[in-house]
């Protein structure tokens, strides 16, 4: 493998790690508040939907980003209002709106544009410009610099918001009165309650934020990781994105880690179409699994003990 | 910063009244859950700078009250004065402001978060949390120096004991210039001398001007600390007294609504033949800690063997390898028969049926499965006793209830009703079910852990005089209690563990609190 090669794919892991990181750290804010979320997948898939749909009508592919978020939200409210106001089953929530999201999406995107249920092939403005980080251009050239700056530039703006969130999202965690009440309502919902402070507000709060990133997600898997909505394109990148969650332990710098492992996975997967190794050759087959059986290992325990938030997936209620 | 403003506005108000306003009065307070009436026409006032006491049994409706003054639960009718001026307290926020603090029961920390976290909690200065951190930091040094309040503030809530613990949630109200402070069973959890630091703490607090609402259903500690004590009965306050001219007969009387016997009233033991036997009894856990050091001793029909010691010393793992619950190495005789000690012989099952009973000292962990009705709480390890079963593939519900409904009337059990799930009873009512399972078995040997943990005075005499009349029946008791009055009045003989050994024994008779407490501290005897 030559230093171009392995440019290519780190530059690929970046833009693939995407999604995932926006949605691992979607699901980690709900969690830390106590909100267990597997509708993470069906938000994806419907912000991507309705993003790829207003940037085609509309040509604006900013657009598209904002009414992507809008409904990830809506599907996180609704979340919110079946399992923190009414005290539902948080798993069967997440799960109704998985379906709803894979069912809705084909059969409005059949409707509106006629094509199979996907949106037609985005172009011009409304796919999502990239961004040349300066002296790109001049540093092409020069050896090993000019690659691996290359590596980092040239990617949409999402890519890099999506990075910048890691230490946002760290410093609101763990640097702000909001981040220690949500970690403190995912942990102990009582202490909170009797501090005087709102439970249901700060798990509100919590679930609207997991639905911009959501959002965020999805709008960038149709505008920008590819030209437009096909069924099902999340591909399962919500539940990759719980796995990395707890890969991480629930912290977003591992996080970070976590998501650019399955990242590199995906890139490498989609460069080699089969791998020679120890004189086996691996079908391309085998290569795409190659996240999901991570997923499945990740889920499966051998990572060590994972201690989730300890209010997590219950709501709350006084008692005594 | 506001909860600063009212503060002050507060020490005006009451500086410019000549007459000092009560700190706390209620009026007319009433709260129903559904068709439960918890607080019936409640009014009580509490002076400032005093301990005031509430008693009552469980289910009296003490905590109900003071979750209502804390903003926790909203009263359906009853005014709220606090210094004398009116206040409405919608929430614990609203509580706060007015300068309540509260320690609840079960405590209110974010375990995995430090002491410093804790406190600032809902109570942050500014949307970053650095200034916060530092200033609480200050304070804390401040209060521990004022009230021997000391806690690192740096240590995770997990692993602080649990006096410590209880010692943050009063750092936590301290912090939010609570000038009330309740507090709700504080002891229940503590070791003798956390308890007696935690007055030390409450009188100290006292000098300083603050007020304190004591909720316990332990009279000596109302005898011990407060200067005034409310009794409460039924969701009724039926009087307050001062604690200087009222006696614990008296407050057990007016708590229970009829005589108490404090004493238990027994005969002396007519002991049998040798029923347990123990030697070198040795259990090592899984940290390779030494929890039992091969210890040893004897237990005859008709007698009731007392283990004194603070809890952890031991008492907790003895039970449970006789219980068949644990694995232990040394010998054991039942009736001169060996008990297996390790292997697939030794469980709860097997022991039920060498006719040994185990009332465990956890009730909601080991005695009963909360969200099982009564009547499959009472033939939970019994379920295979043929009466229950009239075929191999049916068990008969309909026994089962007819035999937990004549167990509930024979033990007292309120409500009598077998289909109520068991974490609707109080915790009397619970550890009723729970002896009456075991006992109406008939046990030869009756293993028995904190009988009278979290359970009200009424129902208290009445399973010490269930066991005193098991053992006149002729059974053996083995009875472990952190309680040394309860150690001291059900006993005819006395051990005491410290450490996983027993440090001595004596005759029930023989000894007094003092002596064993000297024992239970480890000091050998000379």
């Amino acid at each position: 493998m030559d230093l171009a090669t392995l440019a290519q794919v780190l530059d690929s892991t970046l833009r693939l790690a995407t999604p995932l990181l926006f949605a691992c750290l979607a699901g980690l804010i709900s969690e830390r508040a106590g909100v267990f979320d597997i509708g993470l997948e069906g938000k994806i898939l419907a912000a991507a939907f309705l993003a790829a749909a207003i940037a085609f009508v509309s040509g604006n592919v900013w657009l598209g980003v904002l009414a992507g978020i809008a409904v990830s939200v809506c599907m996180s409210l609704i979340h919110g209002v079946a399992s923190i106001t009414f005290r539902g089953n948080q798993l069967i929530s997440g799960v109704a709106i998985n379906f709803l999201a894979a069912g809705l999406t084909v059969v409005i995107a059949q409707n509106w544009f006629q094509q199979g249920g996907r949106t037609p092939s985005l172009t011009g403005d409304a796919r999502m410009p990239t961004i040349d980080l300066p002296f790109a251009e001049a540093l092409a050239d020069v050896p090993v610099i000019g690659p691996v700056y290359g590596i980092f530039s040239g990617h949409a703006p999402l890519v890099y918001l999506a990075f910048l969130c890691v230490p946002a999202t760290w410093f609101l965690l763990f640097r702000t009165r909001f981040g220690l009440r949500l970690r403190a309502v995912g942990e102990n919902p009582a202490a909170v309650d009797t501090a005087g402070v709102s439970v249901i507000g700060l798990r509100f709060g919590a679930v609207a934020i997991c639905g911009v990133l959501c959002g965020l997600a999805g709008a960038y898997l149709s505008t920008g990781l590819s030209a437009g909505f096909v069924k099902d394109m999340s591909a399962g990148r919500g539940y990759i994105a719980l796995a990395a969650m707890i890969f991480a332990k629930w912290r977003p710098w591992h996080a970070m880690g976590a998501v650019l492992l399955f990242g590199l996975l995906e890139a490498v997967a989609n460069r080699f179409q089969s791998i020679e190794l120890f004189g086996l050759a691996l079908p391309v087959q085998v290569m795409q699994a190659l996240p999901y059986i991570l997923t499945v290992v990740i889920l499966a325990g051998f990572v060590g003990r994972a201690i989730p938030p300890r209010a997590g997936g219950s709501p709350y209620v006084k008692e005594h | 910063m506001t909860a600063v403003t009212d503060h002050a506005t507060r020490q005006e108000t009451a500086a410019s009244t000549s007459s000092v306003p009560p700190a706390i009065e209620l009026r007319g307070i009433s709260k129903a859950f559904g068709p439960v009436q918890a607080n019936k026409n409640i009014s009580i006032t509490v002076q400032r700078g005093t301990i005031h006491g509430i008693v009552g049994e469980n289910g009296a409706g003490k905590s109900t009250l003071m979750s209502i003054l804390y903003g926790f639960y909203k009263a359906d009718a009853g005014e709220v004065f606090i210094n004398g001026k009116r206040t409405d307290i919608p929430d614990s926020l609203a509580a706060i402001r007015a300068g309540i603090g509260m320690v609840f029961q079960h405590f209110k920390l974010v375990e995995n978060f430090t002491v410093l976290e804790n406190v600032i909690l809902g109570a942050e200065d500014s949307a970053l949390l650095g200034p916060s951190r530092r200033r609480a930091r200050g304070v804390l040094k401040q209060l521990a120096s004022d009230f021997e309040l000391e806690v690192d503030p740096d240590a995770l809530i997990e692993e602080l004991s649990v006096g410590h613990q209880q010692r943050v949630e009063i750092l936590k109200a301290l912090y939010r210039e609570a000038d009330i402070l309740i507090l709700d069973e504080p002891t229940g959890v503590l070791t003798p001398s956390e308890a007696d630091h935690l007055f030390r703490i409450l009188r100290g607090l006292k000098e300083q001007g603050k007020t304190i609402i004591l909720i316990t259903h332990k009279l000596r500690e109302i005898m011990d600390v407060t200067d005034a004590v409310s009794v409460m009965r039924r969701g009724e306050m039926v009087a307050t007294r001062e604690t200087a001219k009222t006696s614990p007969t008296e407050l057990a009387e007016l708590m229970v609504g009829r005589k108490v016997l404090l004493r238990v009233e027994k005969t002396k033991a007519q002991s049998g033949d040798e029923v347990l036997r123990v030697e070198d009894l040795r259990l090592v856990d899984a940290q390779g800690v030494e929890r039992l050091r091969k210890i040893g001793f004897s237990l005859r029909a008709g007698e009731i063997l007392g283990i004194a010691g603070v809890a952890g010393n031991g008492q907790s793992e003895l039970l449970e390898v006789l219980a068949g619950l644990r694995e232990a190495e040394g010998r054991v005789w039942l009736r001169g028969n060996p008990l297996p000690l390790s292997g697939p012989e030794c469980n709860g099952q097997a022991r039920r049926a060498m006719r040994i009973a185990h009332v465990p000292e956890d009730r909601h962990r080991r005695g009963l499965v909360l969200p099982f009705h009564a009547w499959e709480n009472t033939a939970l390890g019994y379920h295979n006793d043929p009466r229950y079963n009239p075929s191999p593939w049916r068990m008969d519900g309909a026994a089962m209830v007819a035999d937990t409904a004549a167990k509930m009337e024979r033990f007292d059990v309120r409500p009598p009703n077998p289909q109520l799930p068991a974490e609707g009873f109080s915790g009397g009512n619970q550890q009723k079910i729970v002896l009456a399972r075991e006992i109406e078995y008939g046990p030869d040997l009756l293993l028995v852990g904190q009988p009278t943990r979290g359970v009200d005075i009424g129902a208290i005499e009445f399973i010490h005089q269930r066991l005193i009349e098991l053992r006149d029946a002729g059974a053996a008791i083995l009875l472990v209690s952190v309680e040394l009055d309860e150690i001291l009045s059900l006993s005819d003989r006395i051990l005491v563990m410290f450490d996983g050994r027993i440090m001595g024994e004596r005759m029930a008779d023989a000894t007094d609190a003092k002596e064993l407490g000297l024992l239970m501290a480890g000091m050998t005897e000379t």
